[in-house]
């Protein structure tokens, strides 16, 4: 399978990571041998038919791969305008498409002789997805979570300890992801000899941006070819959610140079972009450098980060991806957002209409769609990257409806 | 001559090694910040790295974390820091300060701007640990043409095809990590100090501080027999952290005077 040819053209990032003026390896000096150890081993396996085969077995027999695409009638017909189409990848195993991720650096990791790999997580699928894999491949696997989160996600840590994860819960600065991310990168320069950090989102340092993407633009890849096949034709536009932008960015990926096909990314307006209580970076932020990389953060006046707030955990981060940096001041896709309860309302929406549970970070993409989709003709195609299912956030929704499970 | 470069070479001609402090700038205030810092100097530091405050310093063991955490709650952003500097400076013209931090705070300011404001405020040197040299050339230019150096770090993994990339970007001097870890961290190894300095030393025509796990004046002492500098960072922020108020001062410089002693004794 060649796996990396979908783009020809489009190039980016460059050697040393940038996308444009964001992306590139702003981190201690200590990492930056590791970040090029690491960087070196992707280029090679990256063309190594081996590697490759094994990554589509696993990705196939132990994913589910490839999720189908299908079509939300019931929802379309109610808004009387577009399509809707999702693809499916609340299928996957573990739920989520943070697992087309996982398993890729996972092997990598196996094959660099690591033996340990640690990973930081927000809402716990990434460290669910990391805990899985680790459990799958046999390695010592250590998930940072802020303690904040560990006390929302109970049940996500749990599901990680029977994988036999370690957590840790980070109690410093805003006791979230991103001092999660902070608290993993601390553990990787103290054991950056037998550590391997997989990293859940298109962001970090690289080579992270860039092989997050080209694992998760399985997604895409899929999408190009199931699409004429089951659908008659490409999408008109691709929706997908924004935190760190990986389920996105494995959607738009394939699709960069087929400028026919509208990329929209969905940020979490929380309670309101007004309202400054959000998590919305490339909608109302300002380029700048955090976690290794230069992209859009959200950040107060001296440079220091704010803390952000969406009802949805995995999109409760200040920064993004810089290729999504890159892909908006570029112009070639769009970014908006969904507030809280907007992606609530949708979230009931497709449960009601078509027995569809969405992760509420889904949620927001799919609320955005039923926003666009009224003021369209029928004959429009979205797509929707349904990138993970809702058990996991039973209680939210229940709490947010005032009731206690 | 840089202020630094004319430290270093005093130094050299009394047969002493650089004792370098690290202080967080407005931990537990900004006040105290330069009552301190005048304080170390009187106990015998040559050199003053003042932190910049930042709300992710991923680089920092729980004790400088922390210390950022209580500037932070004190609102000191930047500019603050260099207000601090400028109010150093009315009564102490002579030893260098170092700002050391991270990337944001610097990048929401602006390269140019922040230049001319150190400059003004009477800093000497900048340390930014999340950039590396690769990624902070406007920067060092900017700052250069300010007359400021711009410190980089050399760690255990830096591989020799490295250093000298570093000696073609740093000036004043360089901070060598000893170890593997975070500031603060307890698995300092000086034999692989012993080892890496001569290494450094052939591609690095620049002095060399060692920093990071730096705890007693021995550790210091041993440190400084192999390098030009010893960084004293979360030891010394330990003791800010744990005096009261009206402690702060005696207790930083007691510290700082003893690993003096240590450094200087027969």
């Amino acid at each position: 399978m060649q796996m990396y040819e979908a783009l020809q053209a489009y190039n980016l990032p460059d050697e040393r990571g940038h996308f444009g003026v964001y992306g590139g390896v702003f981190v201690a000096e200590t990492l930056v041998h590791a970040l090029e150890e690491l960087r070196q081993s992707y280029e090679q396996l990256r063309q190594d038919n081996d590697f490759l085969s094994e990554l589509d077995y696993e990705l196939k027999h132990y994913v589910g791969r490839p999720s189908p695409v299908y079509y939300a009638k019931r929802l379309s017909e109610k808004l009387g305008g577009a399509q809707i189409w999702l693809k499916r990848e609340d299928l996957n195993h573990t739920g989520a498409h943070k697992v087309n991720n996982t398993v890729g650096q996972a092997l990598l990791a196996r094959h660099m002789g690591k033996k340990r790999v640690i990973a930081e997580t927000g809402a716990g699928q990434h460290g669910v997805a990391s805990a899985t894999v680790a459990a799958r491949y046999g390695m010592e696997c250590v998930v940072y979570m802020g303690s904040e989160d560990v006390k929302r996600q109970a049940s996500n840590v749990y599901r990680m300890k029977l994988l036999g994860a370690t957590v840790v819960p980070v109690e410093s600065g805003s006791k979230t992801l991103k001092d999660a991310l902070n608290e993993a990168m601390r553990d990787w320069v103290t054991n950056v000899e037998d550590t391997f950090y997989i990293i859940g989102t298109v962001a970090g340092p690289h080579p992270y941006p860039m092989m997050v993407r080209d694992f998760n633009s399985v997604v895409g890849r899929e999408l190009r070819v199931q699409m004429p096949h089951e659908v008659g034709q490409q999408p008109d536009a691709i929706i997908a959610c924004v935190g760190g932008g990986s389920n996105a960015m494995g959607a738009f990926y394939p699709y960069i140079e087929d400028k026919s096909v509208r990329l929209i990314g969905v940020e979490a307006a929380g309670y309101g972009i007004s309202s400054g209580k959000h998590a919305a970076p490339l909608c109302s932020g300002r380029p700048g450098v955090l976690h290794g990389n230069r992209t859009y953060l959200m950040q107060d006046e001296n440079g220091q980060i704010a803390e952000t707030h969406s009802i949805s955990a995995g999109l409760d981060y200040p920064g993004v991806g810089p290729e999504h940096a890159w892909l908006k001041d570029s112009g070639r896709a769009e970014y908006v957002a969904a507030d809280d309860k907007q992606a609530l309302e949708a979230f009931h929406t497709l449960t009601r209409t078509e027995g569809i549970m969405p992760a509420l970070e889904s949620a927001h993409a799919v609320a955005y769609a039923m926003k666009l989709a009224p003021q369209m003709s029928k004959d429009v195609v979205l797509l929707v990257n349904l990138s993970g299912r809702g058990d996991k956030d039973m209680d939210t929704v229940a709490r947010a409806s005032g009731i206690k499970l | 001559m840089s202020r630094i470069s004319a430290t270093f070479q005093k130094l050299r001609s009394d047969n002493k090694k650089a004792l370098i402090p690290f202080v967080t700038a407005g931990d537990p205030n900004g006040q105290l910040t330069s009552m301190i810092m005048h304080g170390l100097v009187e106990a015998g530091a040559d050199i003053i790295e003042l932190g910049v405050p930042f709300s992710d310093p991923m680089a920092d063991g729980p004790t400088i974390q922390r210390s950022s955490e209580r500037a932070l709650e004190q609102g000191v952003g930047l500019r603050d820091v260099l207000q601090i500097v400028s109010r150093f400076r009315q009564t102490d013209q002579t030893t260098p300060i170092v700002l050391m931090g991270y990337a944001n705070p610097i990048e929401a300011m602006g390269y140019s701007e922040f230049a001319h404001q150190a400059q003004v405020a009477g800093v000497d040197g900048v340390l930014v640990v999340d950039y590396p040299p690769e990624e902070s050339r406007e920067l060092t230019s900017r700052l250069k043409a300010s007359g400021l150096d711009s410190i980089f770090l050399l760690a255990p993994t830096t591989l020799e095809a490295r250093m000298d990339e570093v000696a073609r970007t740093a000036s004043g001097y360089v901070y060598y990590v000893s170890l593997k870890g975070v500031t603060g961290a307890k698995n300092l190894d000086l034999s692989e100090v012993a080892e890496k300095i001569p290494q450094i030393r052939a591609h690095v025509d620049l002095p060399i501080g060692v920093g990071f796990g730096i705890r007693d004046g021995k550790t210091a002492r041993a440190v400084a027999e192999l390098s030009d500098a010893v960084v004293i960072g979360s030891r010394l922020v330990e003791e800010i952290e744990q005096a009261a108020p009206q402690d702060v001062v005696a207790r930083a410089s007691a510290l700082i005077r003893e690993i003096r002693q240590a450094l200087d004794r027969a």
